[in-house]
C-alpha cells in the first residue's frame, strides 16, 4: 500500500490517512476596533455540521500548520483560533490514531501535534483561543498552547477525556494545564473527571478553574472575544494568572491524583498511571522535556492492548449501544401512549417513574391491595418531589409527572395501554397468572413485558392467546442510573413486539442489547459464574482475603465479596440456584452461602471506626472452609477461565449475536472497565481464551494492537 | 372614590435615547453577511444597546418592535419577540414584528412612541432588519390580480426602480446628470464622515460566517464607493429602462443590515439616568400614487409640519433616506432647498452606505441624534423617507441640546 506522507512543521513527517475527515484551518485577516494592525483569525472546520465535530488527524494538523504560515506571513497584531458553529475541536482523530504501525509512527503522532501547536505558544505576537463550542482532548490542548483563552457560555463539552479512554493528554495537556491552573485543579480535569465516567466541565466551571480568562455570552461571543483580544493585545487589559505552588501543593495534588487512580483503576490502566508521571514532570515546567515525555508516553500507549481495548469499548458504548445488533426494523414499532406496571414494589416504582419521565404518557400501577398501591404511587410522587427539590424538574413538569402516575386495583385500567410490564414476585406460576389476567383486559397488540432476571420468558408466554406479544425487558438496579437494558426475545416474540421494545428502550435513554431467552441472560449469568468460582475457592479453603483480592489486578469496580453485598446475598443465592438448576455442571450452589443467608447475613466484611476491613467473626464461624486453599493468582485464573468457558457456550447457544454484545453488557451492566474491553479483549490478550476455548473471541486488531 | 378613568392618560414626552446599527452589507452570495442570519443581526444591535446603557435594567424594557419587509424564515417567527429572547432579554419582555416596507423601523419607532406617549410603555426598543441577500425583495409575494385587472396600480408600482423612473417623468427638470451629481455628493460626504470616525460610532461589529473562508468580522459598511465621480456614474447602465435615468450609482443598493434604538418616556429616562438624544415632536405618514412612491416624503412632511404647527424654515437638519437620488431631489425642490444644502444628509446617505429596507428609518434617527449633539444651534430636525406602494413617512424631532433664547 502506498501511503502519502505529509511533511509539516519542524520536519516532522506523518503518515497520511486517505480516509481522514480533514479539519481544514483557514486564516482570515480582520480589522478589530481598538487593535493597531490586523488580527489573523483561524477557523477550524471539517465541513460538516455540529453532529460531526472537527478532529485532528495528520491532514488536519498540516492544514493548521499552513493556516499558521498564512497568519504569520501577514504580520498580524494578534492571532486567534476558533471553531465552526457549536464546535471548537474535539481532539485527535481516533480512527486514524489506531492505524499507526510501529514505534516510529506512534512517536510521530505526538511530535506532529506538538510541533504545530507550540507555534501558537512560541509566537511573538499574542495568540488567543476563542473556544466557541465543544473542546475536548487535543481541541482543548490547542487552546492551552495559546497565550489567552475565552469560552462561550454555550460551549457544550469541555474536557480532557484521554485517561477515560486509556491515553494521556499528550499534545501538551499534562504540561500546560498544571502550569496554568495549578496541579490540583489539573488533577481534577485530567484524572478525576476523566475517570468519573468522562465528566465534562461546563463553561462557567472551566472559567472558574482558570482554564479561560473570560466567559462571554453565546449571543455575541465571537465579537466580544475579538474586542477583548484587542484590549489584551493593546495592553489595556492584562489577564491574571494563578500563582503555582510547586512544592508541597504539587506533592499534595499528586498524592490526591494517585489516590484517584488507585481507587478507580487499581493500577490496571496504564494511561492514568502515565498521566501521574507526566504531572510530576510538569512541576519543572520544562516544556521541551515535558513534551518529549508526552511523545514517549503516547507512543507506549498507542501500542498497548489496554488502549486498543479502551477505544474498542468507547466505540461499543458510542456506536453499537445506539444501533443494537439484531433489532428489527424501527418502522415496525408501535406507538406507546399508555403504560401499565403490575406490582407496586420498589422496582415497579422505579420503572413507573422512568416511564413517566421519559415517555410522558400515563403510567398506571396495579397491585393486590390498596395499601400497597398507595405506597407504590406515593413512592413515585415522592421521588418526583425530590427531583423538584433538586431543581431537576420544573414545578409544571413535576405536576405533569405526578398526574401521569396513578394506581388502580382493577386491571381494566390497562384496557387502553400499549405496553404493560410486570415486576411481581420471581415465580413462574405467579407471572403466568398475571399475564393471563392481563390478557383479559388489554388489546391483542399490547406488549406484555417482564422484568424477570432469571425465569424463562417463553414459558411465561406459553399459556397466552397471544404469546407473540411477550418480551423480556430486564433493567438493572438502580433503574434510573444503570444504562443497560437487556431486551429478551422469547421463542414466539414477533418483530413488531421486539421493535416496540427497542423503540421504548431507546426513549427511556437506555442502551439496549438483544438477548436470547436463556437463564439469567448475560450480565447476571456471567457475574454469577464469576462469583461462583470465587466462592467455591473460599469453600475449598482459600482465605476470604486472598480470594477477594485475587481479582484486584483487573481493576474491576469492586471486589467479588463487595459485589455480593451490593447485589444482596439472598438475591445472589436465588440466582445461583436458578443457574444451578439450568446448568448443574457449571454453576454450583455454595452450602456456606445457604448458611450465610439463613443466618441473615448480608456482608462478609465489616469495618471498624478507622475503616479497617476484617471478616465478620460470625461469618468466619459459620463458613466451613475446606483444606485445599488456592493462591490469589489461582483464584483469578480459575474465575477468568470459567468466564471464558461460559462466554464461549453463550456465543455457541446464540444468547447474543457476537462477543461485542457480551462486552457491551459487561461495560454497561456491570461497570467492567474499558481497559479490559468489557472482558473478551482481556481474555484474548492474556491467552485465556485460547487456552480454554481453543481460539480468540475477537480477531487480532479488533481490540488489540494488530500483530 | 376611584379616580376618573382618564386620569392616567396625559400625553407624555417621548425621547430617543440612543441607536445603533450593524455595518451594512451588500446583498448576495459575495456579500459579507451571505451566511449570517438576519435574526442574529437584530440580536447584535439589541445587545449593543444594552451594553452601551448599563443604566437600563433589561426588565424595564416594555416592548421590542422589530420591522422586516419579508417576514419569512429568519425574518419571520414574530421577530421582535424571538430576537428579544435570543438577545437574552428577560422572558417578561414582549415583542412583535412590524412591516411598512422601507419605513418599517420608522414605523416601529412611531408605534412604540405612541404607546409611550399614551402611558402603555415606559421604555421600548424599536428597530428593523432586512437581509436582502437571504430575502430578495418580492420573495413569496402574491399580489392580488385585481391590482392590475381593476387598474388599482400599474405594473411598475411594485418595481421600485421603475417608480423612480416614473418620478423623473413627473419632474422632467430632474435629469440624470443632476441625480448623478447628488449621488457623488452623497458618496463624498459619507467618506468624509467615515474618515472622521463619525460612522463607526454608530456601529456594532458583527462576526460573519463563511463556510469557505471561516469567520470574519464586519466592522464597516460594505457598499460605499469612495472616490465616485459624476464621470464614473455617467457610464453606468440604466437597468429599469433603456436610456433611462436610474442607475445602480444614483440609487441605494440591495443590502443586508439591522438597526435598533431605545425610546423612553422622558421622565423615565431621567429616573434611570438614560441620555436624551432627541425629543419626539410629531410624525405623519401619507399615501401617494404607488407608481411614484418616491414623492411620498413631500406630503408626509407637509402633514407632519401642519400637525406640529411648524414650518419648513424651523427645520435645521434633514436626514432624508436616499432610496433614489431623484426622490431626494423632488423633496428638496418642493421645499426650495438646494441640492447641496449642508443641512441635508451631512454624512451622506443610503446611496453611499446602503438601504436594507426595513432597517433604514432608525439609521436616519441615530444619525440625526448625533448631529443634534454637535449642533446646539439647531432646534428641530426631521427624518423622512419614501415607502414602497406609494407612501412617505416623516418624523420631526427636537434637539435637547438646543441652546436657543426662547421658543
Amino acid at each position: 500500500m502506498s501511503e502519502a506522507t505529509t511533511v509539516t512543521a519542524a520536519g516532522v513527517t506523518a503518515v497520511a490517512d486517505p480516509n481522514e475527515v480533514v479539519t481544514k484551518a483557514v486564516t482570515q485577516f480582520v480589522d478589530v476596533p481598538g487593535l493597531d494592525g490586523r488580527l489573523a483569525l483561524i477557523t477550524l472546520d471539517n465541513g460538516f455540521d455540529h453532529t460531526k465535530p472537527s478532529t485532528f488527524g495528520p491532514g488536519g494538523l498540516a492544514s493548521l500548520n499552513e493556516a499558521l504560515d498564512a497568519a504569520f506571513a501577514g504580520s498580524p497584531a494578534a492571532i486567534a483560533i476558533t471553531g465552526k458553529p457549536f464546535v471548537f475541536a474535539v481532539g485527535a482523530d481516533l480512527t486514524g490514531v489506531v492505524k499507526v504501525e510501529g514505534r516510529e509512527q506512534a512517536l510521530g503522532v505526538g511530535q506532529l501535534g506538538h510541533a504545530v501547536f507550540r507555534r501558537l505558544r512560541e509566537s511573538s505576537v499574542p495568540t488567543f483561543a476563542f473556544v466557541n463550542g465543544a473542546a475536548m482532548g487535543g481541541g482543548l490542548e490547542v487552546a492551552l498552547h495559546c497565550h489567552y483563552r475565552t469560552v462561550s457560555s454555550n460551549a457544550a463539552a469541555i474536557s480532557l477525556p484521554e485517561c477515560f479512554l486509556g491515553l494521556v493528554p499528550a499534545w501538551g495537556g499534562t504540561q500546560l494545564l498544571p502550569n496554568l491552573i495549578g496541579p490540583d485543579k489539573a488533577v481534577t480535569v485530567i484524572l478525576e473527571n476523566a475517570l468519573n465516567q468522562n465528566r465534562m466541565l461546563k463553561p462557567k466551571q472551566a472559567k472558574d478553574l482558570g482554564i479561560f480568562d473570560e466567559l462571554f455570552d453565546s449571543a455575541d461571543y465571537l465579537e466580544q472575544s475579538l474586542l477583548w483580544a484587542a484590549r489584551v493585545a493593546s495592553g489595556t487589559v492584562t489577564p491574571e494568572r494563578a500563582e503555582i505552588d510547586r512544592g508541597a501543593g504539587w506533592d499534595a495534588a499528586l498524592a490526591r491524583g494517585r489516590a484517584i487512580v488507585d481507587g478507580k483503576t487499581r493500577g490496571a490502566a496504564p494511561g492514568p498511571r502515565k498521566a501521574l508521571e507526566l504531572l510530576e514532570l510538569a512541576r519543572e515546567n520544562d516544556l521541551d522535556r515535558g513534551f518529549a515525555a508526552e511523545d514517549e508516553a503516547l507512543a507506549d500507549l498507542l501500542l498497548s492492548d489496554e488502549l486498543r481495548a479502551g477505544l474498542y469499548s468507547f466505540n461499543l458504548v458510542q456506536k453499537r449501544a445506539k444501533r443494537p445488533v439484531g433489532a428489527p426494523d424501527k418502522a415496525l414499532a408501535r406507538k406507546v401512549t399508555k403504560v401499565g406496571v403490575v406490582g407496586a414494589g420498589l422496582m415497579a416504582g422505579q420503572m413507573a417513574l422512568l416511564f413517566a419521565r421519559r415517555l410522558h404518557v400515563p403510567v398506571v400501577l396495579t397491585d393486590i391491595d390498596q395499601a400497597r398501591l398507595d405506597k407504590g404511587v406515593g413512592y413515585v410522587h415522592g421521588e418526583v418531589d425530590k427531583l423538584l427539590g433538586k431543581g431537576r424538574v420544573s414545578p409544571d413538569e413535576a405536576n405533569r409527572l405526578k398526574a401521569l402516575v396513578s394506581g388502580s386495583l382493577d386491571k381494566a385500567a390497562f384496557a387502553d395501554a400499549d405496553f404493560v410490564i410486570e415486576a411481581v414476585f420471581e415465580d413462574l406460576g405467579v407471572k403466568q397468572q398475571v399475564f393471563a389476567e392481563l390478557e383479559e383486559h388489554v388489546s391483542a397488540e399490547c406488549v406484555l413485558a417482564t422484568n424477570t432476571s432469571s425465569l424463562s420468558i417463553t414459558e411465561m408466554a406459553s399459556k397466552l392467546a397471544h404469546p407473540e406479544r411477550v418480551v423480556g425487558f430486564h433493567f438493572f438496579n438502580p433503574v434510573a442510573v444503570m444504562p443497560l437494558l437487556e431486551i429478551v426475545r422469547a421463542d414466539q416474540t414477533d418483530d413488531a413486539t421486539l421493535a416496540t421494545a427497542f423503540a421504548t428502550g431507546k426513549q427511556l435513554k437506555k442502551s439496549c442489547v438483544l438477548v436470547k431467552d436463556a437463564p439469567s441472560f448475560v450480565v447476571n449469568r456471567l457475574l454469577t459464574r464469576f462469583m461462583g468460582e470465587v466462592l467455591a475457592s473460599v469453600d475449598e479453603g482459600t482465605p476470604f482475603e486472598v480470594a477477594d483480592r485475587s481479582t484486584e489486578p483487573l481493576g474491576l469496580p469492586m471486589s467479588p465479596l463487595i459485589l455480593l453485598q451490593l447485589v444482596g446475598s439472598a438475591v445472589a443465592l436465588h440466582v445461583s440456584e436458578t443457574m444451578h438448576a439450568a446448568f448443574p455442571d457449571r454453576f454450583t450452589v455454595s452450602e456456606n452461602m445457604k448458611a450465610f443467608v439463613a443466618a441473615g447475613k448480608t456482608a462478609v466484611w465489616q469495618w471498624d471506626a478507622q475503616g479497617k476491613q476484617s471478616v465478620d467473626p460470625e461469618v468466619a464461624a459459620l463458613w466451613k472452609l475446606g483444606d485445599s486453599p488456592l493462591t490469589g493468582e489461582q483464584v483469578k485464573a480459575r474465575a477468568l477461565e470459567a468466564l471464558a468457558e461460559e462466554i464461549k457456550i453463550m456465543l455457541d447457544e446464540g444468547v447474543v449475536a457476537e462477543a461485542q454484545d457480551i462486552d457491551l453488557c459487561m461495560i454497561l451492566g456491570a461497570g467492567w472497565p474499558f481497559w479490559l474491553g468489557g472482558i473478551t479483549p482481556y481474555l484474548d490478550r492474556s491467552g485465556i481464551s485460547e487456552k480454554v476455548t481453543g481460539s480468540r473471541f475477537l480477531a487480532p486488531g479488533v481490540a488489540s494492537v494488530p500483530v | 372614590m376611584a379616580a376618573p378613568a382618564t386620569a392616567g392618560r396625559a400625553v407624555r414626552d417621548v425621547v430617543f435615547v440612543d441607536g445603533v446599527r450593524t455595518p451594512f452589507g451588500k446583498a448576495g452570495p459575495k456579500g459579507m453577511y451571505a451566511e449570517t442570519r438576519a435574526d442574529d443581526l437584530v440580536v447584535k444591535v439589541i445587545r449593543e444597546l444594552l451594553r452601551r446603557h448599563p443604566e437600563l435594567p433589561p426588565e424595564r424594557v416594555d416592548e421590542v418592535a422589530i420591522a422586516a419587509t419579508t417576514q419569512i424564515g429568519d425574518q419571520g417567527l414574530t421577530l421582535g419577540r424571538t430576537a428579544a429572547l435570543l438577545a437574552g432579554l428577560p422572558r417578561s419582555v414582549p415583542g412583535y414584528s412590524i412591516d411598512r416596507m422601507c419605513a418599517g423601523a420608522m414605523t416601529a419607532v412611531t408605534s412604540v412612541a405612541g404607546g409611550i406617549a399614551f402611558g402603555a410603555y415606559d421604555v421600548a426598543i424599536a428597530g428593523g432588519v432586512e437581509h436582502m441577500g437571504r430575502h430578495p425583495m418580492g420573495e413569496g409575494v402574491d399580489p392580488n390580480p385585481r391590482f392590475l385587472a381593476d387598474k388599482i396600480v400599474d405594473t411598475s408600482a411594485l418595481v421600485m426602480g421603475q417608480t423612480a423612473e416614473n418620478l423623473h417623468d413627473r419632474f422632467p427638470h430632474i435629469d440624470k446628470a443632476r441625480a448623478d451629481r447628488y449621488a457623488a455628493l452623497s458618496q463624498a460626504r459619507y467618506d468624509e464622515a467615515h474618515k472622521a470616525g463619525k460612522i463607526a460610532e454608530n456601529l456594532v461589529p458583527v462576526a460573519t460566517r463563511s463556510a469557505e473562508r471561516g469567520w470574519g468580522l464586519a466592522g464597516a459598511d460594505e457598499p460605499p464607493r469612495p472616490g465616485t465621480t459624476v464621470e464614473t456614474l455617467a457610464a453606468l447602465k440604466t437597468p429599469f429602462r433603456p436610456h433611462g435615468r436610474v442607475t445602480a450609482g444614483n440609487a441605494a443598493g440591495l443590502n443586508d443590515g439591522a438597526t435598533a434604538c431605545v425610546l423612553a418616556d422622558e421622565a423615565t429616562a431621567r429616573e434611570l439616568g438614560l441620555p436624551v438624544g432627541m425629543r419626539l415632536v410629531g410624525y405623519a405618514f401619507a399615501g401617494v400614487d404607488p407608481e411614484v412612491m418616491g414623492v411620498g416624503p413631500v406630503p408626509a412632511t407637509e402633514k407632519a409640519l401642519e400637525r406640529t404647527g411648524l414650518s419648513i424654515s424651523d427645520i435645521g437638519l434633514f436626514e432624508v433616506n436616499e432610496a433614489f437620488a431623484v426622490q431626494v431631489l423632488a423633496f428638496l425642490d418642493h421645499f426650495g432647498i438646494a441640492d447641496d444644502d449642508p443641512r441635508v444628509n451631512p454624512w451622506g446617505g443610503a446611496i453611499a452606505c446602503g438601504h436594507p429596507l426595513a432597517s433604514s428609518g432608525v439609521r436616519l434617527m441615530t444619525q440625526l441624534s448625533r448631529h443634534f449633539a454637535e449642533r446646539p444651534d439647531v432646534r428641530y430636525g426631521i427624518t423622512t423617507m419614501c415607502i414602497g406602494i406609494g407612501m412617505g413617512g416623516t418624523v420631526i424631532w427636537e434637539n435637547p441640546h438646543w441652546q436657543g433664547e426662547s421658543k
